[in-house]
């Protein structure tokens, strides 16, 4: 008689949890695998930048679980409100507990209500972050619709580490695009907690070549953070004064996924240290942790990193239930980003342990090469558009 | 409570109980995947799945190298050894990550 087959649970459905349940039915499909979600369906954040400029149906965002429980995962539409490690039980929403032998909780990020004054759970209807896609989304989309020719659109960007770190660029460029298309006496100002940023030198060329004089962006050490905002008269504060948007978006400070506090996964950074190797958390033994909410090294909070690390712990999960030692893994990233739909840009980097973090291997990876001819740019677009198409058949069927 | 007892019920993973398990993928592997389709498609970047490990073994050197222009393998290529890159290339010549052939239908449940 065979043993009862070994349980995994996975907490949460994004590119990392979805990628992460279905490597592990593929790694073994004698594992019992639950993925704990509430969301009937997940609403992806890579391209939403274009539905914000009106690009793109939001419809093209979402993604079911149906191909998940097609291949024996279950999907227990429920969100897990606390972590019995000792136990090694989830405990859902209602009280149910859910046992398992290795968890990988896989919650994305949390916006901080504490961090920016003035920017609480309210302020959010005024001023969207959007950056949890979905009606927040919309949202900045409807009020850039609704907004004058002539109007000030201010992007407020936190300081590292946060979620896909070249997102607020794409976002100004995609705006801008949009802006450039129905009210072109609009502006777009980026206020930045730090003083450079992702793929920087490209985006300030493609922002010269495409929307000469729409964007500016200014750095920390300029005046560029936003210490307060005040939602109902949409205005933003810096150390060096104030700006009146007539489109405020306000992209917080952020911390993993709320789940990671309470199971106690988090550390005082608000993020989940893990081993390199196995993505297993320093704090608590048989909880791994993977995406947004995991730090350890130099690999960027992207789609692509989740669902790199998915698969990548999902074997470690499967070796360790065996008894196995998981092997030393390399890891890639990659990133495309949007300027216009006919204009992409990319970073990419290889990745692995060194000195118990996951360190960039040297002499690889890198950006788009600053001087390209526009049919480089617009192959760049495609295969940013063919990414996605992969990405989400990988996470989620 | 029926997603608990799901869980504790093996009786739909038993039936594969038997089941070898697979060597692990070599280093790197998993990431591919990110891009490359397990499945041929319509898209512009390749499955890599039941190709000659011959022709990814030299377009890698190639990417490396700079003499095939691309646009992110230039950069991830130079990620990776001769030896990664063979095993690599011998992996996805085998069959790589391609889905596997739907099994035998499980026991319906009652």
């Amino acid at each position: 008689m065979a043993q009862a087959a070994p349980r995994v649970v996975v907490v949460g459905g994004g590119f990392a949890g979805a990628s992460a349940a279905r490597a592990l039915k593929r790694e073994d499909p004698r594992l019992a695998v639950a993925l704990i979600e509430p969301n009937a369906h997940y609403t992806a954040c890579p391209l939403s930048n274009a539905v914000i400029a009106g690009l793109r149906d939001m419809k093209a965002q979402h993604f079911g679980y149906a191909g998940l429980e097609r291949e024996g995962i279950v999907h227990v539409p429920q969100a897990a409100a606390r972590v019995e490690a000792e136990r090694r039980e989830v405990i859902l929403a209602d009280g149910t507990p859910i046992g398992y032998d290795r968890l990988i909780v896989a919650p994305g990020i949390e916006l901080r209500f504490d961090a920016l004054p003035g920017y609480d759970a309210a302020a959010v209807e005024l001023l969207p972050h959007a950056w949890k896609a979905g009606e927040q989304t919309l949202l900045l989309r409807r009020q850039l619709e609704a907004m004058e020719d002539g109007g000030l659109v201010v992007i407020s960007v936190p300081a590292n580490p946060f979620r896909c770190p070249p997102g607020p660029y794409e976002r100004a460029s995609l705006i801008a695009n949009y802006l450039q298309r129905h009210k072109p006496r609009s502006k777009v100002l980026i206020l930045d907690r730090k003083d450079a940023f992702s793929k920087q030198r490209l985006f300030e060329a493609g922002w010269t070549a495409l929307y000469p004089g729409m964007i500016e962006w200014v750095g920390e050490s300029s005046g560029g953070g936003v210490t307060e905002v005040d939602a109902a008269t949409r205005t933003l504060r810096t150390e060096f004064g104030e700006h009146r948007a007539a489109v405020a978006n306000v992209i917080p400070p952020q911390r993993a996924g709320a789940i990671a506090a309470v199971a106690g996964i988090a550390d005082a950074t608000g993020w989940c240290p893990v081993d390199p190797v196995t993505f297993e958390s320093r704090l608590v033994p048989n909880i791994h942790v993977i995406g947004d909410a995991a730090i350890g090294g130099a690999m960027p909070k992207s789609a692509f990193t989740a669902n790199a690390q998915a698969k990548v712990c999902a074997g470690a999960v499967v070796a360790l239930l065996r008894g196995e030692k998981p092997g030393e893994p390399k890891l890639i990233n990659t990133c495309y980003s949007l300027l216009a739909p006919d204009y992409g840009i990319s970073i990419a980097g290889v990745y692995s342990p060194r000195d118990d973090l996951l360190a960039e291997v040297e002499g690889a990876g890198g950006t788009s090469p600053l001087d390209a001819p526009p049919a480089v740019r617009a192959e760049e677009a495609v295969y940013g558009e063919a990414w996605f198409d992969t990405i989400t058949a990988e996470a989620f069927g | 409570m029926i997603y608990r007892l799901h869980l504790l019920l093996p009786a739909l993973w038993l039936f594969m109980a038997m089941a070898p398990a697979e060597a692990a993928p070599p280093r790197g592997a998993a990431s591919c995947s990110g891009c490359h389709p397990r499945t041929p498609g319509n898209g512009p970047v390749p499955s890599l799945n039941g190709k000659p490990a011959e022709d990814i073994v030299s377009q890698m050197a190639a990417f490396r190298s700079g003499e095939r222009r691309s646009t992110v393998m230039t950069r991830i290529a130079k990620g990776f050894t001769d030896e990664e890159t063979r095993a690599l290339a011998e992996y996805f010549a085998s069959g790589g990550n391609a889905p596997a052939k739907p099994p035998a239908q499980p026991p319906a449940q009652p």
